[in-house]
């Protein structure tokens, strides 16, 4: 399989790299734009992750709106149907959780389930075809699944973690904010001689707090990161073999299939519970 | 690996799209599911109402069927009483008829008996004359009861 790749891929090594390299554009230091010489650029645009999470987006979008825009009370459609329960599944989920009212999260939460759903869901696509066809039309690199980009999955969770903070300064103020940041998990002595301490308390309870805080994004990007990265690798492992490969590759496209669904949906749930817990008073 | 622009942007795309779905996907549908919701208990309130009303309905039947049954075999009741009482009546005309009939055959019968005896008696008497005559005529001198014949055509 490896020596079939066209143009460029000869060696093992070869085929493994080039199938995790992004189709990068950028612009170089005289200010020229350039395809794929972006090593160390902070500006680069990953543009098949773009492309692919755009375009699985807009699947999303466009095949939700049209339903909501056809959608009866009285006689559903199939697909109808279909997108109802995905709603009332994210509906009930978030009712579950988040006690508070916010138009915003119930939209955000599905939104979320079904874009990591719809980008995780092209990693069962067989990991050869779009590379050869982009390769046959004169791409050099495409890596179709985005989720497997940590951009992607970090581009996302910063997006939760701004709304962390504006549901937490929002629903407690910014004191509150402050005060979750600085007066737990010890809370400093405001009377007396120990005043003293309280400080290095502080200053401590800041340390771990900031920590915390950062950790959700984190966490949450670089689970959904590594789960479909992992995946990915194996299947192109597993492309490696040859013809063999078959029935391992259906095995592992089935335990994908969980893997798919789970990840997308743990992304969802803890944006939720992350967003309870940034609006709810202790 | 690298951090790079692209996380910008797909924090934009993400932050257009979850705008998109709160603001043209999410209401419609969820408002069509509550819609449907509400259908559906106000569906199952008025079969229940239904079935309650059906019940109702049957007992109603029920009732007018009993009370057509009754009507019916009080008919049916008066009807043999008529009936009887018809016979009786007939039966009671015919004995009338028959003693009035028979009452008028036997007065015929008197009547016709008296007028025969009268006849009877009109020509035994008719007879009795004649053969008084006869023997009279026998008798009789025209001489010596001239005096008689005289003195009977003299009141006459």
């Amino acid at each position: 399989m490896a020596s079939e790749g066209g143009h460029g891929p000869q060696t093992t090594s070869d085929y493994i790299s080039h199938h995790l390299q992004n189709l990068q554009v950028c612009k170089d230091a005289s200010g020229e734009w350039v395809w794929n010489h972006c090593a160390g650029n902070p500006l680069t645009i990953n543009v098949d992750s773009m492309f692919w999470s755009v375009l699985l987006g807009l699947l999303f979008v466009t095949l939700f709106r049209r339903v909501a825009n056809k959608s009866s009370a009285d006689k559903p459609s199939r697909f109808q149907a279909f997108v109802e329960i995905i709603v009332e599944f994210v509906d009930s989920s978030v009712k579950d959780t988040f006690h508070g009212k916010s138009r915003l999260i119930a939209p955000l939460a599905m939104t979320i389930f079904v874009w990591v759903f719809l980008m995780n869901l092209m990693d069962l696509v067989p990991v050869d075809w779009i590379p050869m066809a982009a390769g046959a039309a004169g791409v050099p690199y495409m890596k179709v699944v985005p989720t497997t980009d940590v951009n992607v999955t970090f581009g996302m969770s910063i997006a939760v973690f701004f709304l962390i903070i504006y549901y937490t300064i929002s629903n407690k103020g910014v004191l509150g904010f402050i005060g979750e940041l600085t007066l737990h998990p010890i809370a400093p002595p405001l009377k007396g001689p120990g005043i003293i301490a309280a400080p290095f308390i502080i200053a401590f309870n800041f340390i771990l707090e900031s920590v915390a805080l950062l950790a959700k994004p984190v966490s949450l990007s670089l689970r959904l990161f590594g789960n479909m990265f992992a995946g990915e690798l194996i299947f192109i492992l597993i492309a490696l073999i040859g013809w063999y490969q078959l029935p391992l590759h259906f095995g592992w496209a089935v335990f994908h299939i969980l893997i798919v669904t789970l990840q997308a949906f743990i992304f969802m749930m803890l944006t939720i519970v992350y967003l309870s817990l940034a609006s709810e008073s202790h | 690996m690298d951090i790079n622009a692209t996380l910008i942007g797909q924090t934009i795309a993400m932050i257009v799209f979850v705008w998109f779905c709160m603001k043209y996907i999410w209401p419609p549908l969820l408002s069509a599911i509550e819609e449907r919701q509400e259908k559906i208990a106000e569906g199952l309130a008025a079969a229940e109402q239904g079935e309650l009303r059906l019940e109702e309905a049957k007992a109603q039947a029920g009732e007018i069927v009993d009370h057509a049954r009754k009507q019916a075999t009080g008919i049916l009741d008066q009807a043999h009483a008529r009936a009887n009482e018809i016979v009786a009546e007939g039966k009671a005309d015919g004995v009338k008829e028959r003693e009035r009939q028979l009452s008028a055959a036997k007065a015929e019968i008197e009547q016709e008996a008296n007028r025969a005896r009268e006849e009877l008696r009109g020509q035994v008497s008719a007879i009795a004359i004649a053969s008084a005559e006869k023997i009279l005529r026998r008798e009789i001198d025209d001489k010596q009861h001239e005096d008689i014949l005289g003195k009977l055509a003299q009141e006459l």
